[in-house]
């Protein structure tokens, strides 16, 4: 080609105009995926993807407010219709959690429960909020009752919502409504995959779900020491350190309280005294 | 004032008035190249500016969010979400100094055969604008890459239309001696 083929190639400026389309051909176009990135931020559409766990694999969404879906799902087109038809939001597979939530939920499941996780509470109620708050304060290793669960949270007789309202974590593993169990002592649903998933967790966390539905039967609902004269719930780290020879076993409050025993600080057993659910 | 307002945009804004969430995904679609070019052309990097107008667009929501319906009814979209990324871009920038191109123009490392083919013209052009000063490439870049009016960026950079007519015109002809320029090195390059 000849390099002296156009005028500004034999040494002129361009013509303005010139230089004017030329700018007006420096437009791009957003990446791929732009929208929709933008639109997770804001809380408008999700991202998700598959972890690994002890249960099996496990679906997680986020959005720029927070986790808004934990769940087990036979494949990817299932999770995103039940996601869609929940929310209404559009949703996108991707190869990761972003890298600060996914460390926050490794601190979180391995028990650290100060490891901060937003979590995208649009559409559910202010009770189940209060509920999920609740289960949150429950140490890894232990659990507590529905009926506990409603008492502390200033709803005594609402045992049955609470039960619910734990079905319907969204959050399930990372609010930890897996630390709830039936005010007799037996373990009770589970909303992700049942009452074996439950007991796997309990386990993987440290406790004996035998164990503690055989104390069940066996009529004993709190423990003492006859040491401190404190009494607790079978599973609160504080009955979990008292010695054979000095563990008393009650089958009500009344019966600990007429032992002049005192409730523990700790795991508050007194507010567990409404039995249902 | 005359109202510049593209009819397009004027019914997007009644719709965000009424329903934030519903809205917002047009906004979005229609307005993504724009604040992507912007981004690309103000601070001279893909990813860069990939955040950046991401980030406006989180703060283009939040604002809108915060704001009474009235108010976002009387908001003039494109000169609104133009404020809002180069802000986000003089705040990347103020950070971390954004790597500008000197005039003088580098070559690339392997000289083209056809120097005006169509992509190598436009890297050049897209070049020679980043070595422009600051000021002079945003004016440059609302006038002529976007096709904002001078009325329009005179609300955006909040100078007066005489000013930024002056600053397009002095980089429009800085832009035409550095054209001249580089093709001067690219054929002695050429020709050596």
């Amino acid at each position: 080609m000849n390099p002296n083929a156009t005028p500004s190639m034999a040494g002129s400026a361009p013509d303005l105009a010139v230089v004017e389309t030329a700018l007006a051909e420096l437009t791009e176009t957003a990446p791929a995926g732009f929208a929709h990135s933008a639109l997770v931020a804001v809380g408008l559409a999700d991202d998700y993807t598959v972890l690994d766990s002890p249960i099996g694999p496990l679906w997680i969404a986020w959005n720029g407010r927070g986790v808004a879906a934990v769940e087990s799902s036979p494949d990817d087109r299932a999770f995103e219709v039940r996601f869609q038809a929940r929310t209404g939001r559009p949703i996108r597979r991707v190869e990761a959690l972003p890298a600060d939530l996914a460390r926050a939920i490794e601190r979180r499941l391995g028990g650290d429960r100060r490891a901060r996780i937003s979590l995208d509470y649009r559409g559910t109620t202010e009770f189940e909020q209060a509920v999920w708050l609740k289960a949150l304060e429950i140490p890894r290793g232990e659990v507590r009752p529905y009926g506990w669960i409603a008492a502390e949270i200033g709803r005594p007789k609402a045992v049955r919502a609470v039960g619910t309202a734990l079905g319907h974590n969204p959050f399930p593993l990372i609010v930890p409504c897996h630390r709830v169990v039936r005010s007799d002592g037996t373990i009770g649903q589970y909303s992700l995959g049942g009452p074996t998933n439950k007991r796997a967790i309990l386990a993987a966390e440290g406790l004996d779900p035998d164990e503690l539905e055989r104390l069940a039967r066996a009529g004993v609902r709190y423990v003492g020491s006859d040491t401190t004269h404190i009494y607790c719930l079978p599973s609160c780290h504080n009955a979990r350190r008292i010695q054979p020879k000095h563990r008393v076993p009650f089958g009500s409050l009344a019966s600990s309280e007429a032992a002049g025993y005192r409730a523990c600080r700790e795991c508050r057993p007194s507010a567990a005294r409404f039995v249902a659910a | 004032m005359e109202d510049l307002s593209r009819p397009a945009d004027v019914a997007l804004i009644r719709q965000l008035a009424a329903d934030l969430d519903a809205a917002f995904p047009s906004l979005v679609a229609d307005q993504q190249d724009r604040l992507f070019t912007i981004a690309v052309r103000v601070l001279g990097n893909r990813s860069d500016a990939e955040e950046a107008a991401q980030d406006a667009f989180v703060r283009a929501y939040r604002a809108l969010a915060g704001y009474p319906a009235d108010r976002i009814r009387e908001l003039r979209l494109r000169p609104w979400l133009t404020t809002i990324v180069l802000n986000v871009c003089r705040n990347r920038t103020r950070v971390r100094r954004v790597a500008t191109t000197e005039l003088a123009f580098e070559p690339a490392s392997e000289p083209a055969t056809d120097p005006f083919a169509s992509r190598h013209a436009r890297d050049l052009w897209a070049r020679l604008l980043s070595g422009l000063p600051p000021a002079q490439r945003t004016a440059i870049v609302l006038r002529h890459v976007d096709g904002l009016s001078y009325t329009e960026m005179a609300e955006v950079l909040g100078r007066p239309e005489g000013t930024l007519k002056a600053q397009v015109h002095r980089g429009l002809a800085a832009l035409q001696t550095a054209f001249l320029a580089a093709q001067r090195r690219e054929r002695e390059e050429m020709t050596a």
